[in-house]
C-alpha cells in the first residue's frame, strides 16, 4: 500500500476572482519526487505556493477546497508550523545577505531548532551542506559571504537551508532556469539523494528534466490537470493528444 | 519657418542645462563666502564656550548651541522611533485599504504645513494644554511632529530598498513576519534610516518658527537644568542679535551665522561619508 504524503481535494485557486486553478485534485506520495510540467500560465507555480500558503500574501488572491498533509488541513494549520514542514526552493537563487554558516543557521535560530552547543551546530551546517552536496566546495570557507557563490553553488546553499530546518516535503519552483547544465545536473543529484529522506514536487519548465529526475509527472493546461502518471508511461504513452504534443515540442 | 540644425540645438541644449546646475551651486557658494569673510574673525575659542557678555554684544554663544542641541536631540530620540515603527506598519504590514490610504495621504499633507503653524500648534497643545510651559521638550515635541513625515518617508525607501526576495526567502523557511523584519530587513536598511535621521537632525537644527512659541529664550544666563526648562537656540538668538539688540558687532551676527552653517554643514556631510561607507559595505 502507497503513503500517501499530501492529498489535494478540489482546489481552485483565484487571482482578482478569474480562475487559474480549476477543481484540482491530486496526490502525492511518500518519498517520491512528482514532476509539474505544463506552459506559462497553466497554474503550476500557484499549486506550489498554494502547498506552502506563500499565496496567502498576495491580496487579490483566493481559493476554494482542501489541502492535507498527513491528513492535517494545511488551511487549519499556523503559517509558520507549515512552512517549517513544506520548505521552498525558488526559481532564483536567493542567499540571504550574510555569511554560508549564518544562511544554514539563520532559520533554526528563529525557529527554537538550534542545538545550543556550538560543535553541535557546526555539525548540524555541515550536514546540511553535505544533504546538498556543497560541503566539499565551501567547507573551507564558511564565513564568507554567501553573495559571492556562484549561481549553482547558491542554489545548492538553499538547499542546505531548507534541510537544516528538516521539513517533510521540499517544493522545488524550476530551481534550474538561472543555471548552466552542470549546475543542473548537480542540483538533479542532489534531489535524487533527497527524495529518500524527504517528499519533493518539482514543477519545470524543462520537459527532460522531469524526465530524468521524477517518479511520477503530471501535466497541467490552464489550470487544469490534463494527465498523472508514471514518468516513464506518461513519456512513452500518454493517454491525451495535449500531453503527446507538450512533450514532443509539438505545442501551440 | 527658421529650424536649428541638431548640432546647434544640442550645444544650446548643453549650454542651458550648464548653466542651471551653475546657478544652482553659486548661491551656496556665495552665502558660504559671505558668512565665512564677515564671521570668521568672531570665532575663537571663547566664542564657542563663553557665557554671553555684554548684553550678547561680546563673550561668547555656548548656551544657544547647547539649547539648539539639546532641543534637536531631544527631539530626534522621540521622532526616529515613532516615524520607524510607522514606516515598518506601512511598508511591511499595512493593507492596500482605505485606511492606509488616508494614512499616506495624512502622512503627505503633515509634510506640507507651514513651520510656523507647527509653531502654534505646540503652542496650543504642549506649553498650554499640557502646561508644559515654554521649554526644551515642549519645543521637542513640536519639531518631532513635524519631522515626523521626513522620518517615516525617508525609512519607507530604506525598508523598500531591501529587497522583496530576501523576505520571501525568510517567510518560506517558517520564520515569522516579525522575526523576518527583525533579523533581516531592519538590518538592512538600518543605514538608509539612519542617514535619513542624521539628515532630519540637520533639517530641523535650523528651524526657528516652531521652537519661536515652544522652546526658545531671549536670554538664559544659566545652563538649562532640565527638559523643561527654556534655552536659547541658535536660529532664534541669530534673529535676535541681528535685529532686535542695537550697536551689535556685526562679525558676531555672521560668526553666529558661521556657527549654525558649520553645524548644518557637518552633519550632512556626516551623512553623506556614512552612506558612502555603507554602499561600498552592502552584501547585494
Amino acid at each position: 500500500m502507497t503513503n500517501i504524503k499530501i492529498k489535494v481535494n478540489n482546489l481552485s485557486c483565484f487571482y482578482n476572482n478569474k480562475c487559474v486553478l480549476e477543481n484540482l485534485s491530486i496526490e502525492v506520495i511518500q518519498n517520491e519526487i512528482l514532476s509539474i510540467i505544463g506552459p506559462a500560465n497553466s497554474g503550476k507555480t500557484t499549486f506550489l505556493r498554494t502547498l506552502n500558503r506563500m499565496s496567502d500574501f498576495y491580496q487579490d488572491y483566493s481559493r476554494k477546497g482542501k489541502i492535507y498533509i498527513n491528513q492535517e488541513n494545511i488551511f487549519d494549520m499556523n503559517m509558520e508550523t507549515l512552512r517549517k514542514r513544506v520548505g521552498m526552493l525558488f526559481a532564483m537563487p536567493i542567499p540571504l545577505p550574510m555569511t554560508i554558516y549564518e544562511n544554514i543557521t539563520y532559520a533554526p535560530k528563529r525557529l527554537g531548532l538550534i542545538p545550543s552547543k556550538k560543535n553541535e551546530q557546526d555539525a548540524m551546517v555541515e550536514d546540511a551542506l553535505k544533504g546538498a552536496s556543497l560541503w566539499e566546495e565551501v567547507k573551507d570557507r564558511l564565513n564568507s559571504s554567501a553573495m559571492r557563490m556562484s549561481g549553482g553553488q547558491q542554489q545548492r546553499l538553499c538547499i542546505a537551508r531548507i534541510l537544516a530546518i528538516n521539513p517533510e516535503v521540499i517544493l522545488f519552483d524550476e530551481p534550474c532556469s538561472g543555471l548552466d547544465p552542470i549546475s543542473t545536473a548537480k542540483v538533479e543529484e542532489s534531489m535524487m539523494e533527497l527524495k529518500e529522506k524527504y517528499t519533493i514536487i518539482l514543477v519545470t519548465n524543462n520537459v527532460k528534466q522531469a524526465s530524468r529526475v521524477s517518479d511520477r509527472t503530471a501535466f497541467f493546461l490552464m489550470g487544469k490537470l490534463i494527465e498523472i502518471d508514471k514518468t516513464d508511461k506518461l513519456f512513452v504513452s500518454p493517454n491525451t493528444k495535449q500531453t503527446e504534443d507538450y512533450i514532443t515540442g509539438r505545442f501551440g | 519657418m527658421f529650424k536649428l540644425n541638431p548640432k546647434l540645438s544640442q550645444k544650446l541644449a548643453y549650454c542651458l542645462l550648464f548653466c542651471s546646475m551653475l546657478l544652482t551651486i553659486f548661491p551656496v557658494l556665495i552665502i558660504i563666502f559671505i558668512i565665512v569673510k564677515n564671521g570668521a574673525s568672531a570665532i575663537t575659542w571663547e566664542f564657542l564656550t563663553a557665557m554671553p557678555k555684554d548684553g550678547m554684544r561680546s563673550g561668547g554663544i555656548l548656551l544657544a548651541i547647547l539649547g539648539t542641541l539639546s532641543i534637536v536631540l531631544c527631539a530626534i530620540s522621540i521622532t526616529l522611533p515613532i516615524g520607524v515603527c510607522a514606516a515598518i506598519y506601512l511598508n511591511e504590514y499595512a493593507k492596500d485599504n482605505l485606511l492606509t490610504r488616508i494614512i499616506k495621504l495624512s502622512i503627505v499633507n503633515l509634510a506640507g504645513v507651514p513651520s510656523v503653524v507647527y509653531g502654534l500648534f505646540g503652542l496650543g497643545i504642549f506649553v498650554m494644554y499640557f502646561k508644559l510651559g515654554v521649554s526644551i521638550i515642549a519645543g521637542a515635541l513640536t519639531l518631532s511632529i513635524m519631522e515626523l513625515p521626513v522620518i517615516i518617508t525617508t525609512a519607507r525607501n530604506a525598508l523598500n530598498s531591501v529587497p522583496h526576495s530576501f523576505r520571501e526567502a525568510s517567510l518560506s523557511l517558517g520564520v515569522s513576519r516579525w522575526q523576518t523584519i527583525r533579523h533581516i530587513v531592519l538590518p538592512n536598511a538600518l543605514p538608509g534610516i539612519l542617514t535619513g535621521a542624521i539628515l532630519s537632525i540637520a533639517r530641523i537644527s535650523g528651524e526657528t518658527a516652531p521652537i519661536l512659541f515652544t522652546a526658545a529664550a531671549f536670554y538664559v544666563p544659566h545652563f538649562p537644568h532640565s527638559i523643561f526648562d527654556q534655552v536659547m537656540a541658535l536660529p532664534y538668538h541669530l534673529y535676535i542679535i541681528a535685529t532686535q539688540i542695537p550697536n551689535m558687532p556685526k562679525n558676531i551676527i555672521f560668526g553666529t551665522a558661521l556657527v549654525l552653517l558649520m553645524i548644518i554643514l557637518s552633519m550632512s556631510f556626516t551623512a553623506i561619508f556614512l552612506r558612502i561607507y555603507f554602499r561600498k559595505r552592502r552584501k547585494w
